[in-house]
Parts: C-alpha cells; structure tokens; sequence
C-alpha cells in the first residue's frame, strides 16, 4: 500500500497537484497576521458563514479554506501533515484513523460532549443524516416511499420508470459514500436487496454529493440514495423539486468531524478555531449557518449517529475493504 | 524543689510510635490495594485484546487457497474505551503482512496457536500487545494467520489513577482513624500515670503509708518501689526525729545536772569571787542550753517548713495557751503578760510552729523588758490573721531592724541578755513557710513590736 | 509540802532534792518509774516531778496510766525535748504543766507554786508568824488582819526570810535568788525590795535587820 501511495504522489506531484483543488478560498485576507491553513471536503459556501463570523471576531487571523474529495484529504494528509493545520472530513472512519495513527493534537482546553469527541482530539460538528432524496415529478400520484423497504418496493413495481435513473455513491471513489454504504451494510440485509435492485436497474454512480442533486434537480434521475440531505437543503432552486426523505426503519446519521494536525505551526490559533467551531456548532444562534447543528436528537426522535470508536476503522481494512467492494460491485454492477 | 530532669516523654513516643506504624500500615495498604489494581486492571485490559483477537481469528477463512478474514464490527467495537484507547493491529500470513500496520511486529513465540501479551510501543504511545495465531486447513496446503492487537492504556491508566486516589483516600483514613485511635489509647495508658501522680501530689505531708489502690500490672513495679522508697523514707524521717529529740537529751541532761550543782554550790559558797565564777558557769550554761535548744528547733522547723501539717486553728487559743504557760516566768520577773484582741481568729497553718514562733517573741520581749515592765500579746483577724507581741524594752536599733531577722544577729543593745540570736530567725521562717511575713518596729514612747501575720 | 521526784540521773535528782530541801518542802526521790509506783501507792504527795525518759519506760505512760485510775495529784514533766509537740502530748495525758531541762531553779519553784495554787483549792498551807497570816501558795499575806498585796519578788523574798529565820543573806545571795542570772541586778535593787517588805511588815512583830557588811536578818520578834 506504501509502494501504491508513494506511485501516486509521484503521478499527482509532477502534473501540478498541489493546485488541483475543487476549491480554495482565502478569508480575511489582507490585515490577518496569522493564516490558519483547513483542508475540508464541505463545500466553502455551506462553511463561508461560520468563517466569516470567526474571522470577524478574530480580525487577526486569516482563513485559507481548500476543498477536497474525503479520500483526498486522507491521502493529503498523510503524506504532508504539516501542510495543514485543521482538516475537516465527513468521512468519520477515515479521520478516525487519521486520529488513531496519531496525525491529531490533543486539545485539552476544548470543553465537548464526550460522545462528539474522541481522544480529544477529533471533535464533531454537525448531526447529518444520510437521505433518500427524490425528484417529485417521479412520484406524481404515487406514494412516497418512507422507508428503504417501500422504496425498494416502488422500484420494482415501476422499473420502466427508474431504469438508469437511479442514483447513488460510487463507494471506491467517496470516503463518505463507503462510510454510509458500510454502516448500512452493518444495520440490515435490506441494503443489500434494495443495492441488487438498484444494480437491475442500472444504477448511476457519483463520485460526489453535488453532482447527484445537479442531476436529480433536472430529472436525470429521478431517485438518490444516501445523498447528505443538508447538501439537497442548501439549494433554494431544489426546494420545489425535490423531497427529502429520512428512511424510517434505520437512521445512518454521519457527524462532520475536524481535528488540528499534530504538525501545526499555530497550535494556539487552531485550538481556538476548533472550540469556536464546536460551539458555534452545538448551541443554536441567532443567524446560525448553514451547516446542520451537532444534535443528538432529530424531530424529537432519538438519532444516534454513528459512534466514534475504533470500530470504525473495520472497514478501511484491506481484507475487509476488498471484501465489501466485491459484493457492492457483484451486487450493484450487474454485467 | 527541683523538677526532675526531664528526657523524652512517654506520650509522645508512645503516640509516635503508634502514630508511625499506623502511617507504615497506611503505606502498605496503599500500595498492596494499588498493586492489586494494577493487576486486576492489566487482567481486565487483556481479556478483552484476547477476546477480541479470538474474535479476529475466527473470521479467519480461506476461501480458494487464499485467506480470507471478514473484520468483525464487534473485535474492534469491544475495545471503545472511556479514555478512547486508541487500536493498532495487523494480520499476517505465515510471517507475510496482510492487512493493518506493517509497523506492528508479530511475536513469533506466538506461532503455532499460541498467544502472547507484551508491553510495547506505537506511534509514540505505551501499548499492551497481544499476538495469537489459527492454523487453517485448506484442501491442499496448511497456512497460518497471525494476528497482533495492541492497544493504548489511557483508561487503564486512568483507572489506576482513580483507584490509586481511592487508596490514598482509604489509607488516608486509616490512618486518620488510627492516629484518633492512637490518641486515645496514650491518653488512656498515660491517664493511670496521671492518676498515681495525682494521688501522690494530693497525699498530706505525714502520710508515708503504702499505695493500695489497684493499678495496671505494668504499674505494680513502680507503685512496689514507690511503697518501698516510702517505707524507707517513714523510716528515715522519724529516726531523724528521733535524732533530733534525743541530741537535745543527751545535750540537756548533763547541763540541767551541772547548772543544778552550780545553782546548789552558789548557795554554799560565801566568798565573793567563787560566787562570780560560779554566776558566770550558770550563765553559760544558760547561754548554750538555750543556744542549743533554739538550733534544733530551728532544724526541726526547716525540717517540717516543706511540707506545713496545716491544721484549722485558732490563734487565740494558741496565744492564749502560751501566755499561761510563760506567766509563771514572767511572774518571777514581775512582768506582766497580757492578751487582748479578736475573740477569734480562725487560721490553717502548722500549730507545732506557730506555737514555737510566737513562744520564741515572747521569750525576747521578756528578755528585753525591764523589771515590772509590760507585756502585750494582741491577736487580730483583719487585716490578715497576726499575732503582735509588744514590750517597753529598749527597742530595735533603728539602723539594724532589716539585719535583725538574720540567723545569729543580735541587736547591739542585747550584749547582756542571754540568747542565740535565732529566735526572730525562727518566727521569720515559719511566717514564710505560712507565706506570711514578719514586721520589726519600735513603738511611740519606747519598746518594740514585732508583729507576725500570715 | 511533800514532793516525789522521778529522776534516774542521780546527779541531777540530788541537787533537786537538796534544793527543794532547803526551801523547806520534803522530797522523796524515785530513780524508776517501778520505784514511782510504789512510792505513790504508799505516800499522799502533793506535787510529782516527773521524767520522761526512764530506764523501765516513758514517763508520759506512766502518767497515763495513773491517770486512768482516779489519780489527780499534780504532775509537773521534767523533758529534755525540745519538740513542742512533745510538750503538749504531755500536757493532753494529764501533766500540769512541765519544766525544759536544764532549768532555773526558780523556774521550777514559780511552776510548782503555780500548779499547786490552781490545784489547791481547798488545801490549807498557810503559816501564822508574829502577827501576820502567809500562804506562800496562795501568794496571800495578812499583816494584823489586813490583806497585803504582794509583788512576786517580795512575796519569794518573804518566803526565804520565813524558811530561815534568824538566818543571814548576803545581798549577793538574795540577789541571786530573786533575778535569774542574765538580769543586770544592782545592790540597790534588792534595797528597794528589802525597803518594800520592812514597809508591809511594818504592823507585826517581825522585823528585818540589816547587818552592816554581812546581810540581812529576818527576827520574829523585833
């Protein structure tokens, strides 16, 4: 895996990785003595808020937001951890790990709920539960499917209709894709039946949260499986279209986690983003943003999310990994 | 009287000696209840690597030659800890790396099925280690999977730290209850100490009997040589009495027996000069009998000036006794000896004293009077119990009164009167003893006072 | 007067008898306390003078145990302790009053005269002379029917003269008599008690003679 690595670097290196970001954006750039460097697969519109709200109490500290894939941001990361002094991942399992192989700086001033933190290192942030979401023109006169079962069932009584419109995480390639497809795996058989009618109906695969609502919004499909209904929330033109839906018969609920690089040069100023991060975060404000509250509640129904533990790193195991991904793609990639 | 010397104290080495082994018992509780835990704790920690390992092997499968090992959820699940102990492990097949950190060496004493715990280091953190193997049995080859799980001890030591609070705490007040305890038991044991020294303080100055009150078996020894050293001491002061009372017998017979031939030959004797001489043996007999006397009245004094035997008197009766007894003296002088004053003076001192004080001032105011002069007794309560004793002699030399009192003066104008010179001596050191005073002073129209008040 | 004296100092009991002799009583002499005891069982005594410290006991049992039985002749303790305490022991088992050895003479008269004018009510020791009545216990003088009140001095110079009349005293000898030994006497006192008496028995028929360079003379019939 080392050798696999080191080949990729080498690859990204030479063709100018280092610039290849699906975002960067710099706050408080001119009269900020200190720049705080954050590595974050949230998109910058969703954090721009809360960033501006801290470098507005902090004008001395500038932000340099650079947004990645969550697979991304571990390779990153590993390979040059001291060129990042916050990474921000919706991907748990990995920034677990991250955590575990000791990449992370314990904080010991940041004050959390010991169910949000681990080692005191990796704090979360946001309660976000993963959503069926569909476009309504597909279901016009229909039921809405309420559940993993129902839609399963509304899939196979109208194949003609979702054939090839039909979408969800293409786990190779997204870190939180794997996370919610491994910890529905681990919650019930109906994963796998509702992922084999999927693959009998030619499943889309996305790499990315964005790209599934783009093409559920203008009906390419008409049906997204464990997309991030906070992503599906934010666009204001998707409010007529689409609906969200969280499955009632098992919640798989991610929390947005950040923790500060063991490598940081600015110790100080990280610990005081991550404590403003997790309170701004965890009690709700005047003029809150837009990300989703850290909550252990959801519509005043018990939500757990998945737990922070050690646990986690089951599935990033290469056995198991490769594993997984021989039954999601025999199951989903029906050639 | 002088305090003993005084080295140490039985209370406080008794406390201290307690106090200490309490403390050294603290001590060992404490670290035998902290050891305990260690184990207890390392035990607990290590059960769960091997379950969890267990759990791990036995997803273990080879599935067309090759292995193949299902993760189970719960092998890592098992190990969430309060302290989020962080997990590194790797799965190995016979010796080549699988899957996991390729940093975490197997044991190789752990081949072959066996398991093994050790203590180790991972990205920078303490770890207990624990390797365990599975032989499996494919259809044509036997291969080994191996697996090592090492955790961090964060909770464990955590735990230990809190347990080790809870020890401290217990030993704490153990120790506490055992210093309170220690307390006690000194105070106790040095109490029947205090109550034979009390007993002894409260004791009069006369009673030399024997201690009969029970006391602890260690204490017999003590209370045994203190009735011993008592039984002697009885023994000593009455021989010393004894002494004193027969060397005034012994000194006195033979003088009473020359003054009485001296006295009878005076009478025989006509000539002149034989009479003088004959005057002159009488007066120093008179002189040294009477010195004699006053010496050992003065020893018997100091002798019982320590310890006062304080009865309630009344100094009335006590004067009035002495009047009586030396009227016949004073009648042969034609003196007169009265007594005025209060009817009753009520007071607690030693009567045997008093008695010679008061005799003796009688004596020198008899001494200095001249013939058919007047003697006066006077007894008062207030301000503070005194007998004054005034005659119309010559009076104290003004220049010598505060001298007089010493042992052995006399005042310049007594070079014809017969005396040692002790008697003020005497009734100063018994109106001391009493915690009294004597006063000297002349009267107005001649004769002096002398007044003792107690 | 009829004396017992309990002395074992042969030395001492002597000069006490010759003493007590020449002043006219009658002494007999115990030198034990077995011997006491039978003189008191033979003989009515009017004064004891008691020892403490005798060969065949104490004194002061002696005392007490005589006591007990009804018997009340005065007891005056010869001691030669020194102790106080000693003294009024004495005094509780029945003594009269005692006498610290070594003693004046006059001392021990003045105590006798004193123990036995208390104890003598009723008894009648009074010598009718020349017109006049004396009771040297009492201390009484009656000239010609008159009471006379005398000093101590003149009452024992009286006494003297009574016991021996016709004898002569040198004025040393009476001195020596009348003031103890540490008084500063001058010749001219015992003038002055000498001048007192010859003016109290002036009324009688005794008289006082001086005898120019020898003394003086007391004649019953002057």
């Amino acid at each position: 895996m080392r050798y696999l690595i080191v080949l990729v670097l080498v690859c990204l290196g030479s063709t100018g990785w280092a610039q290849n970001w699906e975002d960067r954006q710099v706050f408080n750039d001119t009269d900020a003595a200190t720049t705080l460097r954050i590595i974050s697969s949230t998109d910058t519109d969703l954090f721009a808020p809360l960033i501006d709200t801290f470098v507005a109490r902090n004008p001395d500290i500038a932000i340099e937001y650079l947004v990645t894939g969550t697979a991304d941001i571990d390779l990153r990361f590993r390979n040059t951890p001291e060129a990042f002094d916050i990474a921000i991942s919706s991907a748990m399992d990995l920034q677990l790990k991250l955590v575990n192989d000791g990449y992370a700086l314990p904080l010991e001033n940041v004050a959390h709920l010991p169910w949000a933190e681990w080692r005191q290192s990796l704090f979360a942030f946001t309660s976000e539960p993963a959503a069926i979401v569909i476009n309504r023109a597909a279901f016009d006169g229909m039921a809405i499917p309420q559940s993993r079962q129902e839609l399963i069932e509304a899939l196979r009584a109208r194949p003609d209709v979702f054939r090839n419109r039909v979408g969800t995480y293409d786990v190779r390639q997204s870190g939180l894709g794997y996370l919610f497809a491994t910890q529905d795996a681990r919650a019930s058989e109906t994963f796998w039946r509702l992922m084999e009618v999927m693959g009998g109906l030619d499943v889309r695969l996305y790499c990315c949260s964005g790209d599934m609502i783009d093409d559920l919004t203008d009906g390419t499909i008409a049906v997204a499986y464990n997309v991030l209904g906070s992503y599906a929330e934010a666009r204001a033109e998707s409010q007529s279209t689409l609906e969200i839906i969280l499955p009632s018969d098992f919640p798989t609920t991610m929390m947005r986690t950040a923790f500060v690089s063991r490598a940081t040069k600015k110790p100080q100023t990280a610990a005081q983003f991550i404590q403003f991060l997790v309170s701004y975060q965890s009690s709700p404000v005047d003029g809150a943003g837009l990300l989703p509250l850290l909550s252990e509640k959801e519509n005043g129904a018990e939500r757990r999310a998945i737990a922070l533990e050690p646990a986690l790193m089951t599935f990033l195991d290469r056995l198991k990994r490769n594993k997984f991904l021989s039954e999601w793609e025999s199951a989903l990639i029906q050639k | 009287m002088d305090s003993p010397g005084v080295s140490g104290s039985l209370r406080n080495q008794l406390a201290l000696t307690l106090i200490g082994g309490a403390a050294v018992l603290a001590l060992l509780l404490f670290f035998a209840v902290r050891s305990y835990a260690v184990q207890v704790a390392q035990q607990g920690q290590n059960n769960i690597l091997e379950a969890s390992v267990t759990s791990m092997l036995d997803a273990a499968a080879i599935r067309d030659g090759r292995i193949e090992l299902d993760l189970p959820y719960a092998a890592f699940s098992m190990l969430a800890t309060p302290a989020d102990d962080r997990v590194f492990y790797a799965i190995l097949q016979d010796g080549v790396h699988l899957s996991g950190y390729e940093d975490l060496a197997f044991s190789q004493g752990a081949t072959g099925g066996n398991l093994m715990f050790e203590i180790g280091e991972m990205r920078g953190g303490a770890v207990q280690k624990i390797s365990a193997s599975r032989t499996l049995i494919g259809a044509n080859n036997r291969t080994e999977v191996q697996i090592v799980l090492a955790q961090t001890q964060d909770a464990l030591s955590e735990t230990l730290d809190q347990i080790s609070r809870n020890a401290a705490l217990l030993g704490l007040g153990f120790f506490g209850l055992a210093a309170a305890l220690s307390f006690w038991a000194t105070s106790a044991t040095i109490g029947q100490l205090g109550k034979l020294t009390s007993s002894v303080t409260r004791r009069g100055p006369q009673d030399l009997s024997p201690f009969t009150k029970p006391v602890p078996r260690e204490m017999a020894p003590l209370v045994t040589s203190l009735n011993s050293l008592m039984g002697r001491l009885d023994q000593s002061l009455s021989r010393s009495e004894d002494f004193i009372a027969e060397a005034a017998h012994r000194v006195r017979t033979p003088l009473a027996t020359v003054r009485s031939y001296a006295e009878a030959t005076l009478q025989r004797v006509d000539k002149e000069e034989n009479r003088e001489a004959m005057r002159s043996m009488v007066k120093a007999i008179d002189e040294s009998s009477r010195a004699a006397g006053q010496l050992l009245d003065h020893a018997m004094i100091t002798f019982r000036a320590d310890h006062l035997e304080r009865e309630e008197i009344d100094l009335v009766v006590v004067a009035r006794e002495l009047v009586l007894r030396l009227t016949p003296i004073a009648d042969m002088k034609d003196l007169s000896l009265t007594l005025r004053g209060d009817p009753h003076v009520p007071y607690s001192g030693d009567l045997v004293l008093i008695q010679n004080a008061v005799r003796n001032l009688i004596d020198n105011a008899m001494k200095y009077s001249p013939a058919e002069g007047a003697i006066e007794v006077a007894v008062a309560l207030h301000p503070r119990p005194q007998i004054r004793v005034c005659d119309r002699g010559p009076g104290f030399p003004t220049d010598e009164i505060e001298a007089l009192t010493t042992r052995f003066r006399r005042g310049a104008n007594a070079a014809n009167t017969i005396g040692s010179g002790l008697g003020l001596t005497i009734a100063r050191e018994v109106a001391q003893a009493h915690g009294g005073q004597i006063e000297l002073a002349n009267q107005e129209g001649g004769g002096a006072c002398v007044t003792l008040s107690f | 007067m009829k004396f017992l004296l309990v002395e074992d100092n042969r030395d001492l009991a002597n000069a006490i008898v010759s003493r007590m002799e020449m002043s006219g009583h009658v002494i007999d002499h115990a030198k034990k306390l077995e011997d006491a005891s039978g003189f008191v069982a033979t003989g009515e005594y009017d004064l004891i003078l008691l020892d403490i410290m005798l060969p065949d006991g104490d004194g002061r049992a002696f005392l007490q145990q005589h006591r007990a039985s009804d018997f009340d002749t005065p007891v005056i303790i010869l001691t030669a302790r020194s102790q106080v305490s000693d003294r009024i022991g004495s005094l509780d088992l029945g003594a009269d009053d005692y006498v610290t050895k070594p003693f004046d003479h006059a001392e021990l008269e003045a105590r006798c005269r004193a123990v036995l004018r208390r104890r003598a009510g009723n008894t009648k020791t009074a010598i009718e002379i020349g017109g006049i009545m004396f009771d040297p216990v009492a201390g009484n003088l009656i000239v010609r029917g008159k009471a006379v009140t005398l000093r101590n001095r003149e009452l024992r110079l009286l006494e003297l003269f009574l016991n021996a009349p016709g004898q002569i005293f040198s004025k040393s000898k009476l001195a020596d008599r009348l003031f103890s030994y540490d008084d500063d006497v001058s010749e001219n006192a015992i003038e002055v008690y000498i001048g007192r008496l010859r003016k109290h028995l002036q009324p009688s028929t005794l008289s006082i003679t001086t005898l120019r360079g020898l003394g003086y003379r007391l004649d019953l019939d002057g």
